[in-house]
């Protein structure tokens, strides 16, 4: 039951499900970060504000915030 | 009566296509119109270079084709407003064919919203773009087997090198003049089962419809509003309803979720992935091992320490730059405007016509001409910052910080643009999902100085002081103008705009090294719209200024100094009499009433009537500032100055604390005219303007008047 915050950087993880409301869901659903999708950590920004995830061969930014609500499990 | 028309009239027997361009954000939908007709769109490296549609239109073989650039969208939604203007273009329009426009190096993540386009019933071609990067990633696609596949022709393009455009025109053509292909999008087998039922069902009923029954029924399953208003009138629906609610609870099951949009989604991406299995091959290994060299730069742009630092230098360097290397040119062209004036003025008999031209035209105009070096130098900055990729980089490094004042990490892009023009700006701010978030942008555009004011600053830095720190002295203007425009966004969040915090969800492109050329045409077409501007409106406005600055003629002041100036003993005191006359004549003029009439009002921040009158003029350009100041300080000026450059003559006649009360103003008081009526409409209301122009002249006075009084303080 960890969240894409949990994950280090470098570290390779499954979506297993997104638990964020309606509007955010279809936005993260529309960037390919879906139940299954693969993902990588990239990088963190000052104090872990922002993240950056590489999924297939996008590399998105997301917020803490938005991050907290993708649960995951590492591979 | 159109079998009368002469056929040398009109040589082209119409066919007229009209194509809209789709594609999700920066996968080079502009750049791709640039190279197939000769426009000039806008383009850079950044989701949401495009925010409008814009039509372009060319002629090929015996055709007139109308391309519509729509803004790019991941999926087919509507929450923002770029994604609105597509999805309503493409929903309502009358158009003929779509051109779906893929980055062919990422194909997985753009298919997923071909196969949404692929339900929309329309013809359709797919342009495999990027296919030069492509192949130096070592990837391979088997346009061919594809176009099999997904029953659409896929043609492989680049932009860049302009390679396959002509084959991509001739398909849109082919699938113009043929009947349209039923697209092959297959689903998994539970929704494939409910498609059918549906389809046998319809096929019971004999529905009359122009969409074929499996398109019909694809759209029901989505719950697309559209499909579900037509069919709720007709009496088929009663009986229909019940074995679509089986069907999606069946579909939701399947996929282990209540939310069939969600459904949709995984259908689709399991889709893509069969076909990109099939019709990619990876050439060159590009593991996990191997890092690719976005990801090299990267471990050094956006390092979590040295990032910002990086970014702040890089700034830094850009001004410095645009002070150093601008001053090379402008030294020369400064010449060259003084020696059009003398030769000019020495050749015109009629005194009235000979200050028109070379205290008005030649000393307005070449103010503004003057900064051309440094404004290029900017543009130059700007466009690599937006073609590179290192934009979005930023944005993701400030998003933390801008969070506090409560921006978004999205506003950057605007803000950047800002630097440029704020016309732009205010339009690309439609990038930000957020309506609350999109107007406290608009309200901070302005605390970017814009290209134009830049005239101002390198003047007066140039003025007051050593070049050695003039360019620190300009970055520093420019950081204080972003600094107090975070400060008050902060106060706009904190009152105005409360509310909750808008995820931020963003793109970072791949790095790309622009093409010369496309920085050519980006800088180029800036410089030109500048230099136009000085030859059309700032000529004109230069021209209203001088007359509002020579006349009335006040005849006696005349007289009596003309007497004076006879008797003079030498030539000196001959001068300063001449002096004294025109700054006489100068505050007898319409401009000085004028002057005079605003003074008391601008005497607690410490600006005489000259520069209370420039503040004023400038509301109509921030170019005509400079101008103004060219024609005001070159008619009060003699005519012993052995340096008549207007620098000089700014240093003498301004204090340092009436300087920086000045620059203060000019960095955040109203923008321009025209960028004021484009602040006006995008933010939805006049109330909004009047509210912008409330907010910056207060704040622009308040802070004026304490820049002013703490210079004095310091003892300048």
């Amino acid at each position: 039951m960890n969240n894409l915050l949990d994950c280090h950087k470098g570290c390779k993880a499954k979506v297993k499900k997104i638990n964020a409301q309606y509007n955010l869901k279809q936005r993260l659903i529309s960037f390919g970060i879906m139940k299954g999708a693969k993902l990588e950590v990239l990088e963190y920004a000052p104090r872990k504000k922002t993240i950056e995830i590489k999924i297939g061969k996008m590399r998105i930014a997301l917020r803490a915030q938005e991050a907290e609500f993708i649960e995951v499990e590492e591979v | 009566m159109r079998d009368n028309i002469d056929p040398k009239v009109c040589p082209i027997v119409a066919n007229h296509i009209k194509v809209a361009l789709v594609g999700q954000p920066n996968v080079g939908k502009s750049m791709l119109i640039n190279s197939v007709s000769n426009a000039h769109l806008h383009v850079g490296n950044f989701s949401g270079v495009t925010v409008d549609k814009i039509e372009v239109l060319f002629d090929y073989k015996d055709y007139h084709f109308t391309v519509v650039d729509l803004p790019g969208t991941y999926a087919f939604t509507d929450y923002t407003i770029e994604e609105r203007v597509t999805h309503d273009y493409l929903c309502t329009e009358d158009y003929d064919i779509i051109i779906n426009v893929v980055d062919s190096t990422n194909l997985e993540k753009n298919l997923q919203l071909t196969s949404e386009l692929l339900t929309m019933s329309k013809k359709m071609i797919i342009a495999l773009n990027m296919s030069d990067e492509m192949e130096k990633e070592g990837i391979d696609i088997d346009a061919k087997y594809m176009s099999g596949l997904l029953g659409v022709s896929c043609v492989e393009v680049s932009a860049a090198t302009k390679t396959g455009i002509e084959d991509l025109i001739e398909s849109v053509l082919q699938a113009y003049e043929n009947p349209k292909n039923e697209p092959k999008l297959i689903f998994s087998e539970p929704v494939e089962e409910e498609i059918e039922v549906i389809v046998s069902y319809l096929q019971k009923h004999k529905l009359q419809a122009t969409n074929s029954y499996r398109n019909i029924a694809i759209n029901l399953l989505k719950k697309n509003k559209k499909t579900y208003g037509k069919l709720h009138g007709d009496p088929i629906w009663t009986e229909l309803q019940p074995t679509l609610v089986e069907a999606l609870r069946h579909i939701e099951l399947h996929h282990g979720t209540d939310d069939i949009e969600e459904a949709f989604a995984e259908e689709y991406a399991a889709f893509n992935r069969g076909i990109v299995a099939e019709v990619v091959q990876q050439t060159k290994r590009f593991g996990s091992e191997q890092k690719t060299l976005t990801e090299k730069i990267d471990n050094v742009l956006v390092h979590p320490f040295f990032g910002i630092p990086i970014f702040l230098f890089l700034m830094w360097g850009l001004f410095q730059l645009t002070f150093e290397l601008g001053a090379v040119p402008m030294d020369l062209i400064d010449a060259f405007f003084g020696w059009l004036g003398d030769v000019v003025g020495r050749n015109i008999p009629n005194d009235d016509i000979c200050s028109l031209i070379v205290d008005g035209l030649i000393s307005g105009v070449g103010a503004v001409i003057l900064f051309t070096p440094n404004i290029i130098i900017l543009f130059i900055g700007i466009a690599l910052l937006e073609t590179t990729g290192y934009m979005s980089r930023v944005a993701f490094l400030l998003d933390g910080f801008f969070h506090k004042f409560g921006l978004h990490g999205q506003s950057f892009i605007p803000l950047v643009t800002g630097f440029g023009c704020s016309i732009p700006a205010y339009m690309s701010a439609r990038i930000l999902k957020n309506e609350r978030d999109r107007l406290l942008t608009l309200f901070i555009i302005s605390f970017m100085s814009c290209g134009a004011r830049l005239p101002v600053y390198v003047l007066f830095a140039g003025a007051f002081f050593s070049e050695a720190v003039a360019g620190n002295v300009l970055f520093a203007i420019y950081i204080t103008g972003a600094v107090l425009g975070l400060i008050a966004a902060k106060i706009l969040k904190m009152t105005a705009f409360k509310g909750a915090n808008e995820p931020f969800v963003m793109e970072m492109p791949k790095y790309r090294l622009p093409s010369f050329k496309l920085l050519f045409h980006t800088v180029w077409g800036e410089t030109k719209m500048y230099l136009k501007k000085a030859g059309t409106f700032i000529a004109g406005a230069t021209v209203v200024i001088w007359f509002l600055s020579n006349y009335p003629h006040n005849e006696e002041l005349e007289k009596n100094y003309a007497q004076k100036i006879e008797t003079a003993v030498s030539q000196k005191e001959k001068n300063l009499f001449i002096n004294e006359l025109a700054k006489k004549q100068l505050e007898e003029s319409y401009l000085g009433h004028i002057g005079h009439f605003t003074e008391p009002l601008f005497e607690p921040i410490g600006l005489d009537w000259k520069m209370a009158v420039t503040l004023e003029a400038g509301i109509a350009a921030k170019e005509v500032v400079v101008s103004t100041l060219g024609v005001l300080y070159s008619l009060g000026e003699g005519v012993d100055e052995e340096s008549g450059s207007l620098k000089g003559a700014i240093s003498r006649n301004i204090s340092l604390a009436s300087a920086v009360a000045f620059i203060v103003v000019i960095m955040i008081y109203l923008p321009c005219f025209a960028a004021s009526i484009i602040f006006t409409r995008e933010a939805g209301g006049v109330k909004y303007f009047f509210y912008l122009l409330a907010f910056t002249s207060i704040s622009a006075y308040v802070l004026a008047f304490f820049a002013y009084r703490i210079t004095l303080l310091l003892g300048y």
